[in-house]
């Protein structure tokens, strides 16, 4: 969680809403490691500061500093910590299950996540119609979740992959979170999903690092 | 390392050498055009395995068979099987056989630059790829025409490429992270080729990227893992 004890070595630069940084967010808690929060304004353009160019000359959230070494790109900085801190693993033993894993994270980094950011949103508005957004980020919800509840039928137990946390739980969960509290996404029809973020919702280690409860978070929109 | 590269035609058209010989245990799901079945058909040959190709014709929809459907529900190509296993989605591929097949290591041990190359693997299967896939493509033409669809994916792809030459500037050599060839070429060098040719991008505004794309376009390995020269390859 984050900290003011102890001087952690361990910083994360991040911005509340930032589903990106949510799965970072989860992984440290996940794994009990105790972290400066360090947040970056990303309506106020904080993340063109000389000072963050420095660390991640892309400006991209998250970033992670760990002693002399800095990580940026969620999957990138999971990979890190889950070498260097191997406590909760974060992928399991099983070939065939790391795969789908990685897969299951790279479905929500590349065929969803991307394409509801704010930089593609603006873009529908302005060239298409304000209207056009939902219709956007329904289609590309929908699809890369009826593609996750078809991928995880046949692995998921009490959660994505089994009865284990691991990877894939902490890139759908900031997802799911965002397609019901940002999009108003219907669940019902995503059933394993639905299911899964229940799963999630009584985990401490999700939900200290959901938008809602982070030092950054607006008064307006905390949980 | 392909054998016999002659296509046959139909469903899922397999290239493999005949019967009397052991097959490939790697079975590589992939289309001639699409980036990320370029980037595994790289790193096989990198790594120095050989495998059996089947090419999924994506423009006659052969991705939607039910065939098709059970290896990977989301319908994208590539896909590897090795065995028993079955993998889909090329960097969980890519990853998969950097822990099986360690030799020739895609991946160095030291933790920064490996950060490095997962990053730079990561703004191109996330930031770069996705925005600029023909299914993309075809739903935002069908909305804002074909002129504008031009330039979104310039501009995504230039807005990606910015941030990579940025990144890699500093830290580059012959290729993306030093001396030796790495997972980051491995996804860069499909993606600018692609980018130049189907999109037209002018790569003198990304020195670093163009230089990077130098070294790794005299390999054999990446020539022979080209569309053109593919099995399914059509003109």
């Amino acid at each position: 969680m984050a900290s003011g004890e102890d001087n952690p070595k361990l910083q994360l630069y991040s911005y509340w809403r930032s589903s990106c940084s949510c799965r970072v967010r989860i992984a440290l808690n996940l794994k009990g490691i105790k972290y400066e929060y360090k947040a970056v304004n990303l309506v106020k353009g904080e993340q063109f500061s000389p000072e963050f160019l420095k660390l991640n000359p892309i400006g991209y959230v998250p970033v992670l500093v760990d002693g002399d070494i800095v990580i940026s790109d969620s999957f990138a900085i999971i990979m890190y910590l889950e070498e260097k801190y191997p406590q909760h693993p974060l992928l399991p033993q099983d070939v065939q299950r790391r795969a789908i894993n990685i897969q299951a994270a790279n479905i929500v980094s590349s065929s969803i996540q991307p394409l509801q950011n704010l930089a593609v949103l603006k873009y529908i508005e302005q060239k298409i119609h304000p209207d056009e957004k939902r219709v956007w980020v329904e289609y590309h919800i929908g699809k890369g979740f009826a593609a996750l509840e078809k991928l995880l039928k046949d692995y998921a137990g009490k959660y994505a992959t089994g009865d284990e946390v691991y990877m894939a739980d902490l890139f759908l969960a900031p997802q799911i979170h965002t397609a019901i509290k940002r999009f108003s996404i219907d669940m019902t029809q995503y059933p394993i999903l639905s299911r899964l973020n229940d799963a999630y919702n009584e985990l401490p280690a999700f939900l200290d690092a959901y938008p809602e409860k982070q030092p950054d978070t607006p008064v307006e929109a905390l949980g | 390392m392909r054998e016999n590269p002659r296509a046959s035609s139909g469903t899922l058209s397999s290239t493999s050498s005949s019967s009397s010989s052991s097959s490939s245990k790697i079975v590589l799901y992939s289309y001639w055009q699409s980036s990320c079945s370029w980037r595994v058909r790289f790193a096989l040959n990198l790594k120095g395995l050989s495998y059996e190709y089947k090419a999924v014709n994506l423009a006659k929809g052969e991705q939607f068979t039910p065939e098709f459907e059970k290896l990977n529900p989301l319908h994208f190509v590539p896909v590897l099987g090795d065995g028993d296993l079955v993998v889909s989605d090329s960097y969980a591929i890519l990853l998969y056989l950097e822990e099986k097949y360690p030799e020739k290591a895609l991946l160095p041990a030291d933790p920064q630059l490996k950060a490095l190359n997962l990053q730079v693997a990561s703004i191109i299967s996330s930031s770069i790829q996705p925005l600029h896939m023909l299914s993309l493509l075809k739903r935002l033409e069908e909305k804002v025409g074909p002129e504008e669809r031009s330039l979104w994916a310039q501009f995504n792809i230039e807005k990606g490429f910015d941030a990579l030459e940025k990144l890699l500037k500093d830290n580059a050599g012959k290729y993306a992270t030093g001396e030796q060839i790495y997972l980051a070429d491995v996804f860069l060098a499909p993606q600018i080729a692609v980018a130049a040719k189907r999109f037209n991008i002018d790569m003198s505004k990304f020195p670093t990227l163009s230089m990077i794309y130098e070294s790794c376009k005299i390999l054999s390995e990446f020539q022979t893992s080209s569309p053109e020269t593919q099995p399914d390859a059509v003109w």
